[in-house]
């Protein structure tokens, strides 16, 4: 039925003439596997509570930690207290937040599919929602309100056409993977398009925010995206149970007792409506989605996509990036350029340690 | 482990092979027609006679500059890069068994991309000529450095190559955005550069690539063979006698020859790797000799046919061609993909 053709993503093959491990890969005790995934949650909250409490003191008005945290006990007052509550904790939040929501978003449809390759942003939402951006800012002359609605419109759209356009009795993972690409070029190009037509600047505040960036969030857009985000993950855990039955093939689900075409139409739908939420706040920052489930898999040593991992390690790499682009790099640049960088040099280099090992 | 692939439709079962035929016979059809409005149509509106006239030797000064100078050679552009692009979009989606890989995905698209960047930004290159010569440059290290990580250790399977192509091009990719992002003059050259033009590609621009994308076509007709088994996983490919390591090598060197071709001429046009190998999988079956032979065809009609749409689209000004495809081909995708029953890989 599904044609994409590896049934644990990435994993890599093993080699040819190492039966032992091969076997220790297939039988190898779950409850390691559930250890390490509990140390690699643990130390990416730990460094996400490290980042956040940078994220609170670093700035043009620098504070020290007690002064930073103070304003939750009340001891800290005035402008500190404005600084920090209004401007750097919803940023941090959100960017934990979005960096969770994308990475589960990423690490369910590499599940479904059961293809590394595929994350929300290749199948449209994320080039939906630049177009839908675009469209507010050069026809309607947009506003940051007007540039969030337009691009949660423009994502949503796209992928209710994808899903449209894709269904045919029933949704086939192929299919919609295909129609995706399909769609997202044809959407890459008219943003392609619009960008060449419009005024230097303009093209280079879109091209800003099609990066991804979270220079535009505040309270007022922070806590109803917050809320949203928050309900959407709570919803994840009730999937998990049949993503791990559809991991292992349609028919294995099935005869498991899955209701695959309920099940996937409702993961999907969660996985859109998490990206959805982050890209009409903060544009579509890249490689989160692709990177952080991936990441996660090889450092819990899993054969599937640990979701759980996923979302604490995609909380820290958002946060991180953000502290990074905010902080460490002199010019000013999108979130989205730096979770590219970091996301896929981190993933280089586990490729290269893992390389080493074996 | 790869779902043995199924026949389309109404087709089901096999096809006679002469059916294939009439239909890699129709796409060399296709190809032909494609090239005929490519050199009669242009924002220059010359008549036709005057056009065939210039063909056959004559012309006036004029003339000869619109068609010898400009749309010939682009033209031959068209076809070489669409070429480039089917025949390494077919190989490395039967090389990584993986439909969503395109030709790309070895980050030869990102290298490209970043050594441009760093040539416009620093070095003050601005024509096609200049960005030939960084792009075929980026494009090959990014291989070899790929190919250097995603091979370490025993296991350097397609799905490794993969992630660390994915995962490299990713880097690129955001050095590139900040790049160009902090360098408004290079961000305004680049948005052109990286929409995927033919506009002034001209024999200057083609010569010195042409060698690079004939040796990445005479590999790939080298390792067409091994290929139906090297697309059944390595260990089919051992059992049937291939080597395995050789023909991975040649498949990489030569998508990086052609891809890394390909976007020297034009920039960066993904979508044609992408979509033609699906297209034409479909049409012949899943035989990876006919199936890069259909891209090899279908691919730079594409290409050429698209080109021509956006020279005479939005008249007096140019579409690049890099936009033109993906209206092209993916209405097409997406109507062959709804069929009743589609093959995978």
């Amino acid at each position: 039925m599904n044609a994409l053709t590896r049934p644990h993503g990435v994993r890599s093959p093993e080699p040819p003439d190492a039966e032992g491990r091969r076997a220790e890969a297939t039988h190898r005790p779950d409850t390691a596997v559930r250890r390490r995934s509990a140390t690699v949650t643990l130390v990416a909250a730990i460094v996400t509570l490290v980042f956040g409490v940078l994220a609170l003191t670093l700035g043009d008005y620098p504070l020290t930690v007690p002064e930073a945290l103070g304003v939750f006990t009340g001891e800290t007052e005035g402008f500190a207290r404005t600084v920090v509550l209004e401007w750097r904790l919803p940023r941090a939040a959100v960017a934990v937040l979005f960096g969770a929501a994308l990475a589960v978003a990423g690490g369910v449809f590499q599940t479904l599919t059961r293809n590394p390759l595929a994350s929300p942003d290749i199948i449209g939402l994320a080039n939906g929602s630049f177009t839908g951006m675009l469209v507010a800012l050069l026809l309607l002359g947009g506003s940051w309100p007007l540039l969030t609605a337009g691009s949660l419109v423009g994502g949503l759209a796209a992928a209710v056409a994808i899903y449209l356009l894709a269904y045919r009795d029933g949704l086939q993972g192929f299919r919609f993977i295909v129609v995706g690409i399909g769609i997202s070029a044809m959407l890459a190009s008219v943003n392609t398009w619009m960008l060449l037509r419009v005024e230097l600047e303009t093209a280079l505040f879109a091209s800003a925010w099609g990066a991804g960036t979270l220079n535009g969030v505040t309270a007022t857009t922070a806590v109803p995206a917050g809320i949203c985000v928050v309900a959407l993950l709570m919803l994840v855990p009730l999937l998990v149970p049949s993503l791990r039955q559809m991991d292992l093939g349609d028919d294995v689900a099935r005869a498991t007792g899955v209701r695959v075409d309920r099940a996937r139409l409702a993961s999907i739908t969660v996985a859109v409506g998490l990206v959805s939420v982050a890209t009409a706040v903060a544009g579509p920052i890249a490689f989160v989605a692709l990177a952080a489930p991936q990441i996660s898999r090889r450092l819990a040593r899993s054969p599937g996509v640990p979701l759980g991992v996923t979302a604490a390690v995609g909380g820290a790499l958002l946060l991180g990036s953000d502290l990074i682009a905010q902080h460490v790099i002199p010019l000013t640049v999108p979130v989205g350029v730096v979770t590219v960088a970091l996301g896929g040099g981190y993933l280089v280099w586990l490729l290269l340690h893992e390389g080493r090992r074996r | 482990m790869t779902t043995p692939t199924r026949e389309v439709g109404s087709d089901a079962g096999r096809p006679p092979a002469r059916s294939r035929s009439v239909r890699l016979v129709g796409a060399a059809a296709l190809l032909a027609a494609a090239l005929l409005p490519s050199v009669l149509v242009g924002a220059n509106l010359l008549p036709v006679p005057s056009v065939l006239d210039t063909l056959l030797g004559g012309g006036t000064a004029e003339s000869r500059f619109v068609v010898w100078d400009q749309r010939v050679p682009r033209t031959v552009a068209g076809l070489a890069v669409g070429a480039a692009l089917g025949v390494a979009g077919a190989l490395i989606q039967a090389f990584t068994r993986n439909p969503l890989a395109d030709p790309g995905i070895l980050g030869v698209n990102a290298g490209a991309a970043f050594f441009v960047a760093v040539g416009i930004t620093f070095l003050g290159i601005t024509t096609p000529f200049g960005y030939v010569w960084l792009a075929c440059a980026g494009a090959l290290v990014l291989t070899v450095v790929v190919y250097g990580i995603g091979s370490t250790g025993r296991d350097a399977g397609p799905a490794r190559l993969t992630v660390t192509g994915v995962a490299i091009g990713a880097v690129l990719s955001g050095l590139t955005t900040g790049l160009t992002l902090t360098h408004p003059d290079a961000f305004d050259r680049m948005r052109g550069w990286s929409a995927g033009s033919l506009l002034e590609r001209g024999f200057d621009v083609l010569l010195p690539v042409l060698p690079l994308l004939l040796v990445g076509l005479v590999l790939a007709a080298a390792v067409a063979p091994s290929l139906d088994s090297i697309a059944l996983g390595a260990d089919v490919a051992r059992a049937h006698g291939v080597d395995v390591r050789r023909v991975r090598i040649a498949v990489l060197a030569s998508v990086t020859l052609l891809a890394g071709g390909a976007t020297a001429i034009a920039g960066p046009i993904v979508f044609v790797g992408l979509m033609v190998p699906h297209v034409v999988r479909w049409m012949v079956g899943a035989n990876q000799r006919r199936i890069l032979l259909g891209s090899l065809t279908v691919a730079p009609a594409l290409v050429v046919l698209s080109d021509v749409l956006g020279r005479i689209l939005v008249l007096p000004s140019e579409m690049p061609v890099g936009v033109v495809t993906a209206f092209v081909g993916a209405p097409v995708l997406i109507a062959l993909v709804r069929r009743p029953k589609v093959s995978g890989l």
